[in-house]
């Protein structure tokens, strides 16, 4: 499965690092939305950027997928394709049956019919979905829809997936099931996923490093290295203790703000 | 506590769905025969019409009398010549403007100046009836083909650009980011994002143009008559109207709802129900 499967030059161009980010800033008319951020992740690092509302979450994921320039600063990515990012919507096309969705990504990238459609149904094999490879997206449920999505993203083999979201506007049982699919993908396809979250227990299951984001504006306030084992519940001591001393600081940060 | 695992695909079968379309048969069924009642229906009232003796039956022939009208031109053969005229007319002239209108259109959507510049023209030229431009097609062209064309275009055009424009200004713009996202640029993001996202609106676009066109081409042969011209359903009109004979005028526009009727649920209704089913934007009617 070579689109999945990560190569070494992939990650020869970076030498250490996916993603980096060296004192990045953003502005809108005169508006500071980032200040000086400055992180990176590991090939391969699964990293959750986590903040309340007007981190700049959304601006940051932006500006790594390329769709926006940072004012001050440098943004660097690893890989000649610019990265995938995967919304807080699924964002199928409705007229594309599941599979065209994710060839449709394989023909922007010029690969053949073939290998496209092979290619196709070994991704949505990826996410489980190879029985659903001819339905529309408007047949499927939406936990199915953004795994189709997660499939076409992974489709634009670029070595860092970007998540903004991606999981917020399913149902809580949903979640926790995309969630152990997500790091089974993550491990089976060796991507650098950076993965913006509101939720804070999402970020103690999902993450090898946790990045905790003030807000007004965006910057770096704290990290975590994550070393418990996947696959993690929340259930679990270790994660509910991370999560609480996340939840600490988060909440601490958002008090600074209001002044009350 | 024991930890049981499950597979995501065990959840996607609680939430799917199987639901079986029926067969063609019946629903073709169930779409044609409310019709064929509403037409036994408005026959009924006509015949009742007739029997009262309102008008004299030359002024208000009975449906019978315009059947074998009806009948009459087919056998020999004015009705078919009359009906190829108009409809070949009317699918020519569609199809140029199709042809005209969806460049002109996608034009129109995409650079913002020439938008702001046109737009209200294209606009204010749809409510314009085309019928208005026979008098100055026929100053222009004489009693030809080309007037009879013209006032059709200038029927058809205006609707098949607008419903380019709107149904290109619909498209979300989440699409125009995934679009970029995955590599989409000019052409590709045309051809592969913004054209198939506006199709709904721009078949609803279609439809009109094609019901313009129909509407224009009849008001051009209805009053630029001429022998010269060939046959056509306005100039079955203008022949009944002349002979005083108003089963034939009936025939005509009976032919000609007809072929409207035939058009629209032969052609565009069941073109629109697939472009919306496919989307999932069909409703049960």
């Amino acid at each position: 499965m070579a689109p999945v499967t990560l190569t070494h030059q992939d990650f020869q161009q970076t030498a250490t690092n996916a993603v980096i980010l060296d004192g990045v800033s953003k502005a809108y008319d005169g508006r500071t939305v980032l200040q000086d951020i400055t992180l990176s992740a590991a090939p391969g690092e699964f990293v959750c950027l986590l903040g309340a509302s007007g981190c700049g979450k959304t601006t940051l994921l932006n500006l790594v997928a390329g769709l926006d320039q940072p004012t001050t600063g440098q943004v660097r990515v690893a890989g000649n394709a610019r990265p995938a990012l995967m919304f807080q919507e699924p964002a199928l096309f409705p007229w594309l049956s599941a599979a065209r969705n994710v060839e449709l990504a394989l023909r922007l990238r010029a690969i053949g019919k073939e290998e496209r459609r092979e290619t196709a149904r070994e991704l949505l094999d990826v996410v489980r979905l190879a029985d659903a490879a001819d339905k529309r997206p408007h047949e499927l449920s939406g936990g199915m829809r953004q795994r189709v999505a997660l499939a076409r993203a992974l489709a634009q083999d670029s070595p860092v997936l970007l998540m903004d979201e991606p999981f917020a506007a399913l149902d809580a049982i949903t979640r926790d099931v995309l969630h152990e699919e997500l790091v089974r993908v993550w491990q089976q396809t060796g991507r650098t996923v950076l993965f913006v979250t509101h939720n804070v227990r999402e970020a103690a299951v999902l993450a090898q490093r946790i990045v905790l984001l003030g807000s007004r504006p965006g910057r770096v306030i704290r990290e975590w290295r994550v070393e418990l084992p996947q696959p993690r519940r929340i259930e679990a001591p270790d994660t509910s203790a991370l999560a609480g001393e996340i939840t600490e600081h988060l909440r601490r940060e958002i008090a600074s703000h209001g002044g009350h | 506590m024991a930890v049981t695992e499950v597979d995501v695909r065990d959840l996607d079968a609680l939430e799917q769905l199987a639901v079986a379309d029926k067969p063609i048969a019946i629903r073709a069924w169930s779409a044609t025969w409310p019709l064929l009642l509403a037409i036994v229906v408005i026959a009924g009232a006509w015949q009742l019409v007739y029997l009262a003796h309102l008008k004299p039956a030359t002024l208000l022939p009975s449906p019978r009398d315009v059947v074998s009208e009806i009948s009459g031109l087919a056998t020999s053969g004015t009705l078919w010549r009359d009906l190829w005229g108009s409809v070949h007319r009317a699918v020519l002239g569609f199809m140029v403007s199709l042809a005209i209108g969806t460049p002109l259109g996608v034009l129109l959507g995409r650079v913002r100046l020439l938008r702001r510049m046109f737009q209200p023209i294209i606009s204010g030229l749809q409510s314009l009836p085309s019928v208005a431009w026979v008098p100055a097609a026929v100053i222009w062209f004489g009693l030809s083909p080309s007037t009879i064309y013209f006032v059709v275009l200038m029927g058809a055009i205006p609707s098949i650009t607008n419903g380019t424009i709107s149904g290109l200004d619909q498209v979300p713009p989440l699409f125009s980011r995934v679009g970029t996202v995955l590599g989409a640029r000019g052409l590709t993001m045309a051809r592969h994002v913004l054209l198939p996202a506006a199709l709904p609106t721009y078949v609803g676009g279609l439809r009109q143009g094609w019901a313009f066109a129909w509407r224009s081409l009849m008001a051009a042969e209805l009053i630029a008559y001429s022998a010269r011209l060939g046959g056509g359903l306005g100039q079955l009109l203008n022949e009944g109207q002349n002979l005083l004979d108003e089963s034939m005028v009936l025939s005509a526009i009976l032919t000609i709802l007809v072929v409207g009727i035939v058009i629209e649920l032969g052609v565009f209704a069941p073109i629109e129900r697939r472009v919306l089913r496919n989307r999932g934007l069909a409703t049960a009617r």
